[in-house]
C-alpha cells in the first residue's frame, strides 16, 4: 500500500450481461483527504461505490485497507461497515417506518437488545450537533426528503469510520444544508477521515475536494491534484473530448419573443392541494421562462398545479386567451402541455417497460383507450426519436430501466416532443445526468423556443437556467416573490431576490 | 430540547401506534357495548375467559402472522399445519404409543421442519412468499389425510388429564342456583398469553425485532443498513411456522381430536386478526399487542352476533367480513390523512 | 496447436450455454417445460394416457372420452379465471383470493332468477336473462373489491378477504339456503354437451374467452395502460392514464370471467353446493399465473404463458387423479410439483446453474489443452 493511504482498490472489474461496467480500475485515497470521484453517467462510478461497499461482488480485483496485512473481503453492506467504510448514497437508504435515531443506530448496534432511552439521548446529541430539524422519536417518514438524506449522513459521520462514500448526497439538499455538510466534511477530514466524494456540481467539487479520479466508459481516465486541473480540463477529460461550447450557448437564442400577444399560457391566482400561495403566470409563444428558488420554496409545485397533476383549488387557467379547464393531466395533455417531472425514476419512467413503449405512451394515451398504434408505427415512432436524440440503447425493445439515467431522461423528452406541445414544462430535466447530456438538453430547449413552442425551464443549478432563461420567476416559501428579467438577469440579482430583496 | 418535544407533538404518533390505539379503542367499544346492550352472558367474567379459551391457538398463530407480516411475507400454510400437527398428535398418543412430552416434540419438529423449508425458499432462493406457503398448505392438506383421514377423539390418559387442567381465577359469578362459580382459563391461555408478551417484548427491545420492522419497510435499504435481510426473512418464517405448531399443539389441547377439517380457515382468520390488529400486509407496521386485540375483537363479533339470535352460519360470516371491511377502511381512511397532513 | 484447437471449443461451448441462458430466460419456458414434462412423464407411464375415445352418452349422443378431453374440459374455468386473475394481479400487484366465493354467488344468482323464489325445478325465467343478470351480479361484486384496492388503496389480498369471508355465507343466503335442482336439460348445455357435438361445451367456452381477451389486447390498449398502471403508477397519472380507473376496471373484468366461470359450473351439476363449489379454485388460478411467469408484485404480464399455465395445473391434476392418488391427499403431491417448479424458475437458482455452467464451459478447454 502506498505510504499514507487508507484504503487502495486494485484492479477493480464488473461485468453485467453483456456490459463491462467496470474495467481494471485502480482508485487510492489518503487519509485526511476528500477525493472527488467524477465521471459522466454509466461511467461507472456507482458501480465502483457498490463493489467497496458489497453491494454488488465485485469480479476481478483486490481491496486493500489500512491496518489490514490482506486483501479485505467485502461480501455485504455489513462487512463493510464493520472495516470501517460507511457509505451515504443518492437515494435514500433508510426505513421509513422506523424512527430517526433507529435509522441512525440500526444495524451496527452490538448486543441484541435495544436501548431506547441511550439511543435517543445519543440521537439527539448529534441531531442537534449537526443542527437537523428532527426528532429522535420522529418516524422517518414523517420528515422531508432533505432531513432523511442529513440523517443518513448523521449516521454515516457517526460510525466510527476511516472511510466516508458520500455518493451525491447533495442533490436534495439546498444551499444551506450542503454549507452544513462541507462543514462537517472539513472536521472529518481534520480527524484523518478519507472521504470519497460523488457529485454532478463542479462548484461543489472545487470548494472542497483535494484530488480528482475521473473514469470513463468503466475505465480509469486519471488521478489529478484539484489545483492542476482547471474546469473545462475536468470536463473534457469526463467527456473524452475538447469542448468549446459548454457556456455561451445563450448567444444563439434570438430575443423574438413577442412580449406584447396573447400569452399561450396564462395562470390566474392558481392555488392547489400542495399548498403553494396563489400565483400569476403566463407565458408566451417562443418564450423561455424558469421558476427558480432554494430547494422547497415551491417550485415544482406551480408547474404541477398547471399540468393538473396537483388538484388546484382556486384560479384559472387560460390558453391562448381562451378559459380552459385542467382537472388531471389529461386536459392539459389535451390542451398541448407536456410536463417532463422533478423524479425521474418515481414520476417519469415506466421502469420495465421497453423504451418504446415509454416514448409513445404520452401520445397512446391521448389517442384514445380504444386506438392503439400499430406495432410498426409504434417502431417508427421510437426509432425516429432514438436517432434524433441520439439515445444509446440496444434496442426499443430493452426495458428503459437498464439504461443510464442520462438516457432515461432523454426518452421521456423525447415523449414529451412526440405529442408535439405548445408548451412544455421541464422539471430539473438535468439533475444527476452527465454534462454532456445536460449541454445537449439546454441546446433542445433554446432549439424548440427558436421553433415557436414555448418552455418553462427548472433547475437547481442556477447557471443553467441563466443559460436558457429570459425571464426568471423567483419562489420563496411556496410564494411567488419577484420576476427577474433582461438585465437583472445574474447570479446577484437572483440571491437578493431569494434572500429577501431588500438584502444586498 | 423544548423544539424537539414540540416537533414530536406536531408529528404525532407512529403509524404502528395509531393503529394499535384504534384496535384497541374498537375492542373495548365493543365488548362494553356488549354488557351494556345485551346483557346476559357479557356480564360473566367466564365469558370473557372462554373467548379467551376457545381463540388461544388462534391468538398464537395470527402471532406468529404478524411477525411475518411485519418483515413484509405472508404465511398461507398455518391454517392447515395446525390440523397437520392435531392429527400427527392424535396418531401418534392412541396408535404410535407416545407421550404428551413426545407429543410435544412432534408438533415441534413438523413446525420447525415445515420453518426451515418454507423459510429457506423465501429467504435464500427469493421465491414469493404467498406461493411457497400454498404449496406448504396444500402439502400439510394432503398430509394430514395421508396420516389418517377420519375424524377420532384422543383416548390417552395423560393427554386427557392436561386437557383437563384448569386454572381458576379470583373472579366468578353466581350460577342459577346460587352458587359461586369461578371463572377459569385452560393451560393453553397461559401458553398463548406467553407467546404474546415475550413477542411483545422482542418485537419492541430486541435487535432482532427492530430488524423484522426495518426488512419490512424497505429490504433494500435495510441491506444497506447493514442488515442481514435474508436470514431475518428466514427467522421470521421459522418462527411463525414454529408457533403454528404450538399453535397447533394448544388447538389439539382444546378440541382433543385429530381431523382433517380441524382449524379450516384459520390461516385467513390469521390474517383478518393481524389486519383488524393493526398489521399491514405491505410490511413494517404492526403490533403484536394489536394482534391479540385482533383475534379477541373477531371472537367477541362472533359471540355478540349469535347472542343476537342469529344464529345461521352464514351471519357469522358475513358480519365478520363486514367487521374486516369496516376495519380496513377505517385505517386505510386515518392512515391516508395522515400522511396528507404531512405534505 | 494447442491454442488452434482451443478457441473453437469455447466458442461453442459458450454459444449452447447462452442459447441455454436465453432460452430459461423466456418467460413461456417454466408453463412448456412442465408441460413437457407431464407429458413425458405420462408417455412413459402409460401412453394409453393420450388415447382418445368417441363414444355415446347415456342420452345416445355422441362423446368423446378420454384423459386429454378430461383436461381441456375441467380447466376450462381456470382458464377464464386466470386471464382475470392475470389482469389483477398485473394492474393491482396483487391477487383476488376471493374467486371460489364469488363463483358460488354468480351460481346463486342464476339459480335463483331461473328457480324463483320458491326453488321449482322448471325454469322459471329464460338462460340468457339469468345469465345476464348474473354477469351484472358477479361485476359489481368486482367492483367492490376494485373500489377497495384502487381508490381506498387497501392491499388487493387483504380486500378480496372480506369476500373470500363471507361470499359463500351470501351465496347461501340469495337462495335461503336451499338447493334448487334444475331439470330442464338445455340447461346443463353449457357444462356438459350439446346435443350432438362431441366435444364439452366449456372447452368452446374457453376457447371463446381466450379468444375475446386476445382481441381486446391487441385492439385496446388495455394491456399497455395495465403495465403501465403495474409498473409505476404515478407514472401513469402523470401521462394521462387514470390509475384507480385502471385498476377498477381489471376487477370488474375479473368478475365478468367469475360469471362465466360460475355458470360452467353450476350447468355442469345443475345445482350448487355453496360450500364446496370451485373450492380453492382461487389458489389454482393464482398458481396458474405464477406458472406463467408473472410477478405476483404486478407491472408486466404475458397472458398466453397465464393461461397455459391454468393447463399445465389441470393435466397435473388429472395426471395424479389417473395414477389412483387419493382425492384428499392430492393436494400434497401437488404441493411438490409446485415446488419443484417454483424452485426451478427462482432467479437465484437459475443464476447459479449459469454459473455453473459458465464453469464448465471455461473448464472443458483447460483439461484439453492439458
Amino acid at each position: 500500500m502506498q505510504e499514507g493511504a487508507v484504503l487502495e482498490l486494485r484492479g477493480i472489474s464488473k461485468f453485467f450481461p453483456g456490459v463491462k461496467a467496470l474495467q481494471n480500475v485502480d482508485f487510492t485515497l489518503r487519509a485526511g483527504e476528500v477525493h472527488a470521484l467524477m465521471g459522466e453517467n454509466g461511467a461507472g462510478k456507482s458501480t465502483l461505490i457498490k463493489c467497496l461497499t458489497g453491494v454488488y461482488p465485485k469480479d476481478e480485483g483486490e481491496i486493500y485497507m489500512a491496518g489490514h496485512d490482506k486483501a479485505v473481503n467485502i461480501r455485504s453492506p455489513q462487512d463493510a461497515q464493520n472495516i470501517g467504510i460507511s457509505t451515504v448514497y443518492q437515494e435514500i437508504t433508510l426505513c421509513p417506518n422506523l424512527t430517526v435515531a433507529e435509522n441512525m443506530y440500526i444495524g451496527r448496534t452490538k448486543g441484541s437488545v435495544t436501548h431506547w432511552k441511550q439511543m435517543n439521548r445519543g440521537a439527539e446529541k448529534i441531531l442537534s450537533e449537526l443542527g437537523i430539524p428532527a426528532a429522535p422519536g420522529q418516524q422517518l417518514s414523517s420528515c422531508s426528503i432533505a432531513v432523511q438524506q442529513m440523517v443518513a449522513i448523521a449516521r454515516a459521520v457517526d460510525m466510527d469510520c476511516k472511510v466516508l462514500i458520500l455518493d451525491e448526497p447533495t442533490s436534495s439538499l439546498d444551499e444551506s444544508e450542503v454549507a452544513k455538510l462541507f462543514n462537517l466534511m472539513r472536521d472529518l477530514k481534520a480527524r484523518g477521515v478519507g472521504i470519497i466524494f460523488v457529485t454532478h456540481f463542479l462548484d461543489q467539487v472545487y470548494e472542497i475536494s483535494d484530488r480528482i479520479t475521473v473514469l470513463r466508459d468503466g475505465q480509469l481516465v486519471g488521478e489529478y491534484v484539484i489545483e492542476d486541473m482547471p474546469r473545462v480540463q475536468l470536463v473534457s477529460k469526463m467527456l473524452g473530448k475538447e469542448l468549446g461550447d459548454i457556456s455561451g450557448i445563450k448567444e444563439q437564442s434570438d430575443a423574438s419573443v413577442d412580449m406584447g400577444s396573447v400569452p399561450v399560457l396564462e395562470a390566474e391566482q392558481l392555488a392547489s392541494t400542495a399548498g403553494i400561495k396563489p400565483f400569476d403566470f403566463s407565458i408566451h409563444k417562443g418564450e423561455v421562462n424558469g421558476f427558480t428558488g432554494l430547494l422547497g420554496s415551491g417550485r415544482s409545485e406551480c408547474v404541477r398545479a398547471i399540468f393538473g397533476a396537483d388538484r388546484t383549488v382556486g384560479g384559472t387557467i387560460k390558453m391562448n386567451g381562451k378559459p380552459v379547464k385542467i382537472r388531471k393531466p389529461l386536459d392539459a395533455m389535451k390542451n398541448g402541455i407536456g410536463y417532463l417531472p422533478e423524479d425521474r425514476k418515481l414520476d417519469g419512467i415506466v421502469g420495465d417497460l421497453s423504451v418504446r413503449d415509454n416514448i409513445i405512451l404520452a401520445l397512446q394515451v391521448m389517442k384514445g383507450f380504444f386506438k392503439p398504434f400499430s406495432r410498426a408505427q409504434a417502431e417508427a415512432f421510437a426509432d425516429e426519436y432514438i436517432k434524433l436524440l441520439e439515445i444509446k440503447t440496444a434496442s426499443s425493445d430493452t426495458p428503459i430501466n437498464s439504461l443510464s439515467g442520462g438516457n432515461q431522461q432523454k426518452c421521456i423528452v423525447a415523449r414529451w416532443l412526440l405529442t408535439n406541445p405548445v408548451y412544455l414544462i421541464l422539471d430539473e430535466p438535468t439533475r444527476g445526468i452527465d454534462v454532456g447530456t445536460k449541454t445537449e438538453i439546454q441546446k433542445l430547449v433554446l432549439q424548440l423556443a427558436g421553433e415557436g413552442k414555448s418552455v418553462t425551464f427548472i433547475s437547481s443549478e442556477t447557471d443553467e437556467m441563466l443559460n436558457t432563461c429570459s425571464r426568471l420567476i423567483v419562489m420563496r416559501d411556496r410564494k411567488v416573490v419577484g420576476e427577474l428579467k433582461g438585465a437583472d438577469l445574474n447570479q446577484d440579482m437572483i440571491m437578493a431576490t431569494i434572500a429577501g430583496g431588500e438584502a444586498q | 430540547m423544548k423544539e424537539d418535544k414540540t416537533l414530536l407533538k406536531k408529528h404525532g404518533m407512529s403509524d404502528t401506534n395509531t393503529l394499535l390505539t384504534i384496535t384497541i379503542t374498537v375492542f373495548v367499544l365493543m365488548y362494553v357495548f356488549a354488557m351494556v346492550f345485551l346483557k346476559g352472558a357479557f356480564l360473566k367474567p367466564q365469558t370473557f375467559c372462554n373467548l379467551l379459551n376457545e381463540n388461544a391457538a388462534l391468538i398464537i398463530l395470527a402471532c406468529g402472522m404478524s411477525l411475518v407480516m411485519i418483515t413484509g411475507g405472508i404465511d398461507i400454510s398455518v391454517g392447515y399445519l395446525t390440523a397437520l400437527v392435531c392429527m400427527s398428535c392424535a396418531v401418534h398418543l392412541d396408535y404410535g404409543g407416545g407421550s404428551v412430552p413426545t407429543a410435544m416434540l412432534l408438533a415441534l419438529g413438523i413446525g420447525v421442519a415445515f420453518g426451515v423449508v418454507q423459510g429457506f425458499l423465501v429467504a435464500y432462493l427469493e421465491i414469493q412468499p404467498f406461493i411457497i406457503t400454498l404449496a406448504g398448505m396444500f402439502f400439510a392438506k394432503g398430509m394430514t389425510t395421508i396420516v389418517n383421514n377420519t375424524q377420532f377423539n384422543v383416548a390417552h390418559e395423560g393427554f386427557q388429564a392436561l386437557k383437563a387442567t384448569r386454572i381458576y381465577l379470583p373472579v366468578g359469578s353466581v350460577n342459577r342456583l346460587g352458587n359461586y362459580v369461578p371463572a377459569y382459563v385452560e393451560i393453553g391461555v397461559i401458553v398463548a398469553l406467553v407467546v404474546v408478551a415475550v413477542l411483545f417484548v422482542v418485537l419492541r427491545w430486541t435487535r432482532l425485532g427492530r430488524s423484522f420492522y426495518a426488512v419490512g419497510g424497505n429490504n433494500q435499504s435495510a441491506n444497506m443498513l447493514g442488515i442481514n435481510v435474508k436470514r431475518n426473512k428466514f427467522y421470521a418464517h421459522l418462527l411463525c411456522s414454529i408457533l403454528a405448531s404450538i399453535g397447533g399443539f394448544v388447538y389439539f389441547l382444546h378440541v382433543g381430536s385429530g381431523s382433517p377439517s380441524h382449524a379450516s380457515g384459520y390461516e385467513m382468520n390469521a390474517i383478518a386478526s393481524s389486519i383488524i390488529g393493526g398489521t399491514l400486509l405491505t410490511g413494517g407496521v404492526g403490533n403484536i399487542a394489536g394482534t391479540f386485540f385482533g383475534v379477541l375483537s373477531l371472537g367477541t363479533i362472533k359471540n355478540i352476533v349469535s347472542s343476537l339470535g342469529l344464529d345461521e352460519a352464514w351471519w357469522t360470516n358475513i358480519t365478520v367480513a363486514f367487521m374486516i371491511c369496516l376495519f380496513l377502511i377505517i385505517q386505510s381512511v386515518v392512515l391516508m390523512r395522515k400522511n396528507k397532513k404531512k405534505v | 496447436m494447442s491454442t488452434e484447437t482451443k478457441t473453437p471449443v469455447r466458442k461453442e461451448s459458450r454459444s449452447i450455454g447462452e442459447m441455454l441462458k436465453g432460452l430459461v430466460r423466456q418467460q413461456m419456458f417454466i408453463p412448456v417445460a412442465a408441460l413437457l414434462a407431464l407429458v413425458l412423464f405420462n408417455l412413459i407411464a402409460d401412453p394409453s394416457f393420450f388415447a382418445i375415445k368417441l363414444g355415446t352418452n347415456s342420452a345416445g349422443d355422441p362423446v368423446l372420452t378420454g384423459y386429454l378431453i378430461t383436461i381441456l374440459d375441467n380447466a376450462s374455468e381456470l382458464v377464464i379465471l386466470a386471464i382475470g386473475m392475470t389482469l389483477v394481479t398485473a394492474a393491482s400487484g396483487g391477487q383476488d383470493i376471493s374467486v371460489g366465493a364469488t363463483i358460488a354467488i354468480a351460481g346463486s344468482v342464476m339459480l335463483r332468477v331461473l328457480c324463483g323464489a320458491n326453488a321449482s325445478s322448471t325454469m322459471q325465467a329464460p338462460i340468457w336473462v339469468a345469465f345476464l343478470i348474473c354477469c351484472v351480479v358477479s361485476m359489481l361484486f368486482g367492483a367492490f373489491n376494485g373500489v377497495l384496492v384502487a381508490y381506498l388503496k387497501i392491499q388487493p389480498m387483504v380486500a378480496t378477504l372480506i369476500l373470500f369471508t363471507a361470499g359463500r355465507s351470501i351465496a347461501a343466503w340469495i337462495n335461503n339456503n336451499q338447493l334448487p335442482i334444475i331439470s330442464d336439460p338445455v340447461f346443463s348445455y353449457a357444462g356438459t354437451f350439446i346435443p350432438g357435438c362431441p366435444v364439452p361445451t366449456p372447452i368452446f367456452i374457453a376457447i371463446a374467452c381466450v379468444a375475446v381477451i386476445f382481441l381486446v389486447l391487441k385492439f385496446t390498449n388495455l394491456g399497455l395502460y395495465t403495465q403501465a398502471v403495474g409498473i409505476n403508477a404515478q407514472s401513469s397519472r402523470l401521462n394521462g392514464i387514470n390509475p384507480e380507473k385502471i385498476k377498477f376496471l381489471a376487477y370488474v373484468i375479473l368478475g365478468l370471467c367469475v360469471a362465466v366461470a360460475g355458470y360452467i359450473k353450476v350447468s355442469r351439476f345443475s345445482t350448487i353446493n355453496y360450500s364446496v363449489v370451485a373450492k380453492d379454485i382461487e389458489m389454482d388460478a393464482i398458481l396458474a399465473v405464477a406458472l406463467g411467469g408473472n410477478a405476483l408484485g404486478g407491472g408486466k404480464f404475458n397472458m398466453a404463458a397465464s393461461i397455459l399455465g391454468a393447463y399445465v395445473i389441470q393435466f397435473l391434476t388429472t395426471t395424479l387423479f389417473k395414477f389412483n392418488v387419493n382425492s384428499s391427499a392430492l393436494p400434497a403431491y401437488k404441493a411438490v410439483v409446485v415446488i419443484i417448479l417454483v424452485v426451478m424458475s427462482a432467479p437465484a437458482v437459475k443464476a447459479k446453474l449459469g454459473s455453473l455452467h459458465k464453469k464448465n464451459g471455461s473448464a472443458k478447454p483447460a483439461k484439453e489443452a492439458a
